[in-house]
């Protein structure tokens, strides 16, 4: 384990001295000091006049999580095929924000955009992590049904039982993530939080800014209070009633995407210039368009995006390895572990796009504000679980007294197993994010296909972004192999796929 | 009702029943016992195998599912002879024909006032006899089942074979308890070793037989 990681960290160390890490703003403190008197005086009363992108945001959030809670459901039972499995990772690999940008061109700037751009990569989700809860189902209850019960029938009286509770928590713990999703959807253009906060951002007003990030956190800190399983039928109902239904939707539009425009621009050139619309099949040229994406766009993109990636997961290993002492009771005493916690439960409730986006505002957009944002986002969700899993220690009453004896003789190497299978779980996940943060001017590939979006080359876009995808799926199974080889599990992981 | 001749069953290679013959007709009420591992539970497993369709098999560890109600447990029991839409409906809504005929078998066990609550809120014995109701309920012609009494205790025990004895043509059961195997039932199958020691009417057990019959191997 310990070769393993010494491995990473020389790998991250290489990476770091490729990449271009620099503060390019000039004043960057009177930037942060404005931020801080932003936050400290909130203009509460501006919130009135974003009563409508909060609602967006939950409805959003509800629909796009309800309809892909039930794709997930229903793919979850053919989830032992392999070509179901092999399109849920695909549709896992893309950040929502990329599947937005694909559903933009098709159905427009609205509501279905928002709610299918987090549903698809929900369902995604779901269907694995149900597939696996259905898995691991206890299968006593099925030998006492009659033997020709209908199928249908055994798994409402024999599986849903059993599994229900599971099967909700986890759909529940997802919501806390939808909201996320749906907040940061509003930095594309969708009419969620997040377009309020980038227009904040982008003017200055850091009142208001700070003044919607806290609505965001009390809304994630008050889930506890008023979403409970049983009323999540109610709240889709009301989402559904209360969701704008300014949808100018046209079937011309959808099949124009898929059968014309996403096709590479050779194939569409001289119908285009002639007026006809005609297809053709020129090889030569199109071979030429294929190697000029993938030399100028496709290359760089996934060499930056990797190096931000490797930088990105040791800097959030070595951070969870400092903050989750802070959490834990065998470190800390009990009014610092709560101040703690608070700062660690902001950090990690604020959208990893939304860290990103403030640190590039202070300094400029360069790989460190991403490597920050990601590492501490990252960072303080494994350092919560890590922390979790140290607190279950009990040492024996001769266990080192003094604080760093203690870490590095009995809680660092119990708990660093689990702690790299977390790590590595996350992987594929800050993989995807820095493939996204590329979009706020660091060349990595969100970068590109932001800017292929922007000057309408959907052809491009689509290409960069199957290859984004496939860089996801391979780390992933990179990760899942390095996990096996070390016998590394973390326990429980339904909470750390996100 | 039952035909075995020069039945064997192993497993991963350990013989677990040798050469087993037996003939069982219809209305009879017997009781197999023995040792531990002397292949009581492989045996019934091997008759309800037999005849799934007409019998109700009382699981050794109840085979229930803790999350449901002490009545849709029940019911369970006869999933086969309803549709799928009846069976799901029953499900968000009790039917009321069901629960006419599920209460009277409740009551008679003596959990007739937990009908609605989950079973993994019961204690052990009533546990058990939740899993003997759903096999009463099913009302087909044999009822076999392995240590159906195990969790409760020997008078009320007495009471609910009693029951189950009334509630099928032919019954088929393992108990650990020897007298009242020998006070209840008309014929006792002694099996040893995956072989059956003996095959005789209650009255003709004798004690020198059962010390016999479990006497360190």
């Amino acid at each position: 384990m310990l070769k393993t990681s010494l491995y990473f960290v020389a790998i991250a160390l290489l990476c770091a001295g490729l990449a271009d890490i620099e503060v390019t703003t000039l004043n960057p403190w009177d930037e942060l000091q404005r931020i801080f008197l932003g936050a400290l005086r909130p203009d509460l009363l501006a919130l009135y006049s974003f009563k409508s992108a909060l609602l967006n945001t939950l409805t959003f959030a509800f629909c796009g999580l309800a309809l892909g809670a039930l794709l997930g459901a229903i793919l979850s039972f053919f989830f032992h095929l392999h070509c179901v499995r092999l399109a849920c990772a695909f549709v896992r690999a893309i950040h929502e924000i990329f599947w937005a940008f694909i559903f933009l061109p098709i159905v427009g700037l609205n509501p279905i955009c928002g709610v299918l751009a987090i549903a698809l990569p929900y369902a995604g989700i779901f269907a694995k992590v149900y597939a696996e809860i259905l898995q691991e189902a206890d299968a006593k209850p099925l030998r006492g049904l009659p033997i020709h019960t209908r199928a249908l029938v055994r798994f409402f009286y024999g599986v849903l039982p059993g599994v229900y509770a599971d099967l909700a928590n986890y759909t529940a713990y997802r919501f806390e993530c939808a909201l996320r999703s749906s907040a940061v959807l509003g930095f594309i253009g969708l009419p969620t939080l997040g377009f309020h906060l980038e227009t904040a951002f982008r003017e200055g007003l850091y009142a208001q800014a700070a003044a919607l990030l806290y609505i965001f956190y009390l809304l994630i800190a008050s889930l506890k209070y008023w979403f409970k399983a049983k009323l999540a039928p109610l709240y889709v109902a009301l989402s559904l009633l209360l969701i704008s239904k300014d949808i100018a939707f046209s079937w011309s539009n959808i099949s124009r995407f898929l059968t014309y425009e996403i096709l590479p621009w050779p194939m569409r050139r001289q119908g285009f210039l002639d007026g006809s619309r005609d297809i053709a099949l020129p090889w030569s040229s199109l071979w030429q368009w294929l190697s000029n994406i993938f030399t100028s766009e496709i290359g760089p993109g996934l060499y930056h995006t990797i190096l931000l990636t490797q930088i990105a997961l040791v800097g959030t290993g070595l951070f969870t390895l400092l903050a989750f002492a802070a959490l834990s009771h065998h470190f800390t005493g009990p009014i610092s572990r709560r101040v703690a916690r608070y700062i660690m439960v902001v950090v990690r409730t604020t959208p990893e796009y939304i860290l990103a986006y403030v640190f590039v505002l202070l300094w400029g957009p360069s790989m460190l504000p991403a490597i920050v944002a990601i590492t501490l986002h990252n960072g303080a969700i494994l350092a919560h679980l890590s922390g979790q899993r140290a607190d279950l220690i009990t040492l024996s009453p001769d266990a080192p007294k003094g604080r760093v004896n203690r870490y590095f003789y009995e809680i660092l190497p119990r708990i660093y197993g689990p702690f790299l299978a977390f790590l590595f779980y996350r992987w594929e996940i800050i993989m995807r994010e820095s493939a996204l943060l590329g979009i706020l001017g660091i060349y990595t590939l969100g970068f590109f296909i932001d800017s292929a979006i922007a000057d309408d080359k959907l052809d491009k876009a689509m290409l960069i972004i199957f290859s984004t995808a496939l860089l996801n799926m391979a780390i992933d199974s990179i990760s899942q192999r390095v996990r096996q080889h070390l016998r590394i599990t973390p326990g429980t992981v339904n909470t750390l796929d996100e | 009702m039952f035909d075995l001749r020069g039945l064997s069953v192993a497993y991963d290679d350990e013989p677990v029943l040798r050469d087993i013959s037996l003939r069982i007709q219809a209305g009879e009420k017997v009781v197999v016992v023995g040792p531990s591992g002397a292949g009581k539970s492989t045996l019934l497993k091997k008759l309800y195998e037999l005849r799934q369709n007409d019998s109700a098999f009382v699981h050794q560890d109840y085979a229930l599912v803790p999350q449901l109600s002490v009545f849709h447990n029940v019911c369970i029991g006869r999933l086969d002879f309803n549709g799928t839409l009846y069976n799901l409906l029953n499900l968000v809504r009790p039917k009321k024909e069901q629960r006419q005929r599920v209460q009277p078998i409740l009551d008679a066990l003596g959990i007739g006032d937990k009908c609605f609550a989950p079973v993994h809120s019961l204690s052990g014995g009533q546990q058990q006899r939740v899993a003997v109701a759903r096999a009463i309920y099913r009302n087909s012609s044999v009822l076999l089942g392995d240590e159906p009494v195990s969790s409760i205790d020997p008078h009320q025990a007495n009471a609910v074979l009693q029951i189950i004895k009334g509630s099928s043509k032919t019954v088929v059961l393992s108990l650990h308890d020897i007298d009242l195997a020998l006070e209840l039932f008309d014929r006792i199958i002694g099996l040893r070793a995956g072989r059956i020691a003996f095959d005789l009417p209650s009255a003709e057990v004798s004690e020198p037989m059962l010390a016999d019959l479990f006497k360190p191997c």
